[in-house]
């Protein structure tokens, strides 16, 4: 009689998230599956509404991520009102969509993971997290608290608040930068850059020590997709184009306009999870597999684009002959986007015309379908919009940066599982380990299903058919 | 002194207000000092445990596993505080309310879709039909309002719990 492994629920990830590994006969572990348990109905309540309150709206689909929504909307109703946005504003834009990559990925790497990574995977439940991280190691988490702070600073700096600012709107941004605001900003960068230096360096020396994850994290082929910068680089604002390269890192697709995404892009739906399936069309489903986030991007672009993060990408790529495949090395790659980051803000704080004063456009809407992509931190976010001649919403569609990723992390913890767990002999740490997987994709699900009054581990006979026939319980 | 034991959960909301709390930023170095996590999406404690002093709230009441969780919770802890507008007053989760969950459902898995159309149901909680704020299921013993209330009213609202004060908060309002 087959088993059911439930971890309920999976911790220390952005949202709330509950995996089941199926064991057959002999205790096998046939498959994992992710559960996403909530929807929150964006596309549908949006409706009605004007469309310059979508950036604002939007942003509440994430309090991690909200910049990202921010740019993806706000960039869909420039396309609404037909305009081209001021360069500085633009530019106003990109830098705070930079400070948010910075503080999203220090979230992910210090908050989130660095307590397995420190710790250990096996390391005592109760101290194995970032309060934990504070008492053995207070230099690493005082940086990953101050890199995110500066991440933070900046998008307060320019936003007025750190959550759900309301600076970015439809044709550019609300207020321009000021000489005193700049060399604030530009002062907060050195500190980052020697912190995220440090943190490379330790984390590229441990790197040993994690030799089976790194080889069963999920560790598979797939295509990856990301939009490259005008010049071929990383760019997270998305005004170059979208490519798509294999698991050798060869390029299948390149130059494609991110605005004709339902061509190529469609989604398909399980019965057991609320997060939708994105795959690549001309593969088909489910073989239409991508992966999208950090670990793509350092896979397709052909360079960083900033003097310190384009040695350390070298270096990266040193890892594997083709695409680097393993999906623990989207910590890595994390690390090389904040430094890449930084070094960007600090670049584009000194443009010339940075401090104009002609940072928005201002049209009635002139176009009756809008679409806006950006890079997210955990990759590519898309909205799309549709309105009435009024200027209200009347659809939209939304694919958000971890719903691309949802095929490769359902194969990822069915990889770690096989390799980790038996239904045997079930101890904590392997089960921690199927979690971990999880954290180096860094889902942003931004829902929550707590199970209240579970054991940490539930194990349930099932018949065939699916039923529950026994429960047994763990502690 | 023995530390006080804090919890704190998301309900149905974007997670901007535990991201608020980490927005303290060095004073988290401080509060640990002061404060045990027992439960939250930050530790990897899979249980709510027994005779909590203060949980945090984020979130509004989005489906039925949300209302079961909350009682329960309810039952395990001395203070309840609903954090932010979505716990307060259903906020941006409860817009839903005007249509409903089935013409949600409707539109992200039966609309907008390319293959295997069809209502997610296994092994995941259904939504309620209304979204609402928490005090319309448990008694909340404070609000703190903000979308989301800032890192430095997360502080002072602490701090006021911390030193046992009878009045909390004030330091936050509604969209703030």
């Amino acid at each position: 009689m087959a088993q059911r492994i439930v971890i309920d629920p999976v911790t220390r990830i952005e949202g709330h998230a509950k995996i089941s590994i199926y064991l057959d006969d002999e205790g096998m572990v046939q498959r994992a599956n992710l559960h996403i348990g909530q929807v929150r109905g964006f596309e549908k309540l949006c409706e009605g509404r004007p469309f310059y309150e979508m950036p604002s709206l939007m942003a509440r689909i994430c309090g991690i991520c909200p910049v990202s929504h921010l740019m993806a909307s706000a960039k869909a109703c420039d396309a609404l009102m037909g305009v081209r946005i001021p360069e500085p504003g633009a530019n106003l834009r990109r830098i705070m969509n930079l400070a948010q990559i910075v503080q999203s990925h220090a979230l992910s790497f210090f908050h989130l993971s660095s307590p397995d990574l420190l710790l250990g995977m096996d390391a005592d439940p109760a101290e194995r997290n970032i309060f934990g991280v504070i008492k053995s190691n207070p230099k690493l988490a005082k940086d990953g608290i101050k890199l995110r702070q500066i991440g933070q600073q900046v998008i307060e700096s320019l936003g007025g608040k750190r959550i759900h600012p309301s600076w970015v709107v439809p044709g550019g941004v609300n207020e321009p930068l000021s000489a005193e605001q700049r060399e604030r900003l530009l002062a907060l960068i050195p500190d980052g850059v020697d912190i995220i230096l440090r943190t490379l360096a330790w984390f590229k020396r441990s790197l040993d020590n994690y030799k089976a994850e790194i080889r069963t994290f999920g560790n598979f082929p797939s295509l990856f997709m990301g939009m490259v910068s005008a010049s071929g680089g990383l760019g997270y604002y998305g005004d170059g184009w979208l490519r798509i390269v294999d698991g050798t890192g060869n390029i299948v697709a390149d130059h494609v306009d991110p605005t004709t995404y339902p061509d190529f892009i469609g989604e398909a739906v399980e019965p057991w999870t609320y997060l939708k399936f994105p795959y690549y069309k001309p593969v088909g489903y489910p073989e239409g597999i991508y992966r999208v986030g950090p670990l793509a991007r350092l896979n397709l672009v052909n360079h960083a684009g900033t003097p310190l993060a384009d040695q350390e990408l070298a270096e990266f790529r040193l890892l594997e002959r083709g695409a680097v495949l393993s999906s623990f090395h989207y910590h890595y790659a994390r690390l090389i986007e904040i430094l890449f980051s930084l070094e960007k803000m600090e670049q584009l704080l000194h443009h010339k015309d940075i401090l104009s004063k002609h940072v928005r456009a201002f049209a009635s809407p002139n176009n009756e379908e809008g679409i806006g992509v950006s890079e997210a931190p955990r990759g590519t976010l898309i909205h799309h919009y549709r309105i009435d001649d009024q200027g209200r919403i009347i659809w939209a569609n939304l694919i958000i940066a971890t719903g691309h990723n949802n095929l490769a992390m359902n194969r990822a913890i069915s990889q770690v599982a096989r390799h980790f767990v038996s239904g045997n002999q079930i101890q904590e740490g392997m089960l921690n380990r199927v979690e971990a997987v999880v954290r180096a994709y860094d889902p942003c699900l931004s829902c929550s299903t707590h199970a209240l009054g579970q054991m940490p581990l539930r194990v349930e006979l099932v018949s065939p058919a699916g039923e529950v026939i026994d429960e047994a319980k763990r502690g | 002194m023995s530390k006080i034991r804090l919890a704190t959960v998301w309900l149905d909301g974007c997670s901007g207000c535990h991201m608020s709390v980490l927005d303290m930023d060095e004073r988290l170095i401080d509060i640990a000092d002061k404060v045990e996590v027992v439960y939250s999406p930050l530790v990897d404690q899979k249980q709510f445990p027994d005779e909590v002093d203060v949980t945090l709230v984020e979130g509004a009441v989005g489906t039925i596993e949300d209302e079961e969780k909350i009682k329960a919770i309810r039952k395990r802890t001395k203070i309840l505080v609903s954090l932010g507008d979505c716990a307060v007053t259903g906020n941006v989760p409860s817009m839903r309310n005007t249509c409903g969950a089935k013409a949600v459902l409707q539109r992200a898995y039966l609309e907008n879709v390319t293959l295997q159309p069809q209502i997610p149901h296994e092994l995941i909680p259904p939504l309620r039909d209304r979204v609402c704020p928490v005090r319309e299921v448990v008694k909340v013993d404070f609000f703190v309002p903000g979308c989301p209330p800032s890192a430095d009213c997360i502080h002072t609202v602490l701090t006021q719990l911390l030193s046992g004060q009878e009045k909390v908060g004030g330091c936050s309002r509604f969209g703030s």
